[in-house]
């Protein structure tokens, strides 16, 4: 996936929307900028598939040898697919960190929470004051 | 980069492993200047600090170091030192290293622990700087360096924990053999107006030995691999030495300092909890605080823990009550909700290669 065309949550997860069958599908994952700063990457806690989330409730986390981080979902709605090959091969997430680094996705039952992500633009300029 | 008792530093240059690594196989480099550094000089020196430390300071000769504690009156850890007994054109003087943390409150300690002794007490700080170099290569790229400016002598047979004046770009220096890695490796104060220009030389000339500059990551998680305490986490006021395994760093034998008459009675004391190492099994790290158990018993309190990179699982040091303090005991940790399986293992974690 193309990350200018990505939309962004101030918590440095990415999201790409897209419509299946009348549904909207988000496919969440984690910036390449984040996973840089967390270097050394050692776990990652996934949902279970149907799992429900809120927009900004967690959903997982990521540990790496600095610290753990609650991951935030940026969107409502169910988990209906997880990426199973991530716990055992976490080095995805920072070689492809837009591609097979991809972590849930989500089928979105409210769409209000879309409007307060970031586009890519923004995003780096977040990422550009926290240095 | 984040704050660490007031000094802006760099958690890691490249990463935390990456440097880890760098330092086991090769060299790492380490801005050590937030640790802080007292000159004691003066006719009462060695009876003055000999009053305030658990090791015995009167027979430090010129060339020596000890490491050495600060307790309270009541055996609490104040602090963990190195103490440098040194000369220049001035005589004889002790250099002491503190933790960084506790330099306003161990150089307050002093002051208040003069008792009219003839003693000249200066924080020398910031007006030096401190620089570790560290791993199996060290003494190579330590004796290059030396050799540049002078015939490098002495460097390679300076013995662990002795230190000794040497020169490096033209800036005289005081160079130990000491650590807080589990490797070989030196330690250098120099003055702080010219210790860009070292430590850029250092990485320079270390860089075909694999040298790497090396952040605050890596010195947590090769000192907690050689099971060095780290004072705020192991170590506090809260803690004695025998709890925290540092028996050998108190000297009680015919002499009297600040804490002997509570560590005379803490060493007979077999019933208080005991420093250990846990390994784990999973992926997930045990922190700082997370709680320790015996079944369903509350038995004691992380204070360390980390991913180790040379054993490549789960480490920690922790306090647990004296019945399961022996190694083989089986324990959990929770972490974050989930019990995790450990095992109390013998310290160090990791012991270099002879």
């Amino acid at each position: 996936m193309d990350p200018q065309q990505l939309l962004y949550a101030k918590t440095h997860e990415w999201v790409h929307i897209a419509q299946q069958q009348g549904s909207k599908f988000a496919t969440v994952g984690i910036s390449a900028f984040a996973i840089e700063a967390l270097t050394d990457l050692v776990f990652i806690q996934l949902p279970e598939v149907g799992k429900i989330v809120t927009a900004g409730g967690s959903f997982g986390e990521v540990e790496s040898v600095k610290a753990v981080s609650d991951l935030y979902s940026p969107v409502e709605g169910e988990v209906v697919a997880i990426n199973t090959d991530l716990p055992d091969d976490l080095e995805t997430l920072s070689t492809d960190p837009y591609g097979r680094g991809w972590v849930v996705k989500i089928k979105l039952t409210d769409e209000s929470s879309l409007s307060s992500l970031l586009d890519y633009a923004a995003y780096q300029r977040q990422c550009e004051e926290e240095g | 980069m984040v704050d660490f008792a007031g000094w802006s530093m760099p958690v890691h240059y490249s990463s935390i492993v990456a440097e880890h690594r760098a330092t086991r196989s090769e060299i790492g480099v380490f801005d050590i200047s937030h640790m802080g550094r007292f000159r004691v000089s003066g006719s009462d020196a060695s009876a003055y600090l000999d009053s305030i430390l658990t090791r015995r300071i009167v027979d430090l000769r010129a060339g020596r170091i000890c490491y050495s504690l600060v307790c309270n009156q009541d055996g609490g850890i104040l602090d963990d030192i190195l103490v440098y007994c040194t000369a220049d054109e001035r005589g004889e003087y002790f250099l002491l290293v503190v933790n960084a943390s506790n330099r306003e409150k161990i150089f307050g300690w002093m002051h208040e622990h003069f008792q009219g002794l003839q003693v000249e007490l200066d924080d020398v700080t910031e007006r030096t700087a401190m620089i570790a170099v560290q791993g199996p290569a060290a003494t190579k790229l330590i004796v290059d360096l030396a050799q540049r400016t002078h015939d490098g002598a002495g460097c390679a047979e300076l013995k662990y924990y002795r230190c000794m004046h040497s020169e490096m770009d033209g800036v005289t220096l005081l160079l130990s053999r000491t650590g807080y890695t589990g490797e070989d490796g030196f330690e250098l104060i120099l003055p702080s107006d010219t210790s860009l220009g070292v430590w850029t030389s250092i990485l320079e000339r270390g860089s075909r030995l694999g040298a790497c500059a090396a952040g605050l990551g890596a010195r947590d998680t090769l000192r907690l691999e050689a099971a060095m305490p780290l004072y705020g986490h192991e170590l506090s006021e809260g803690i004695n030495p025998f709890q925290a395994g540092l028996e050998f760093a108190v000297n009680l034998e015919q002499r009297d300092f600040v804490g002997h008459a509570a560590l005379v009675r803490l060493h007979k004391d077999k019933d208080q909890p005991r420093r250990v190492g846990l390994e784990l099994s999973g992926k997930r790290l045990p922190r700082e605080s997370y709680r320790i158990f015996a079944k369903n018993e509350d038995v004691g309190v992380v204070t360390s823990g980390t991913f180790s990179p040379t054993l490549a699982f789960p480490i920690a040091m922790g306090y647990v009550a004296p019945g399961y303090a022996t190694i083989g005991s089986p324990l959990e940790v929770d972490i974050r909700g989930q019990r995790v399986a450990a095992r109390v293992v013998e310290l160090p974690f990791y012991r270099r290669p002879k």
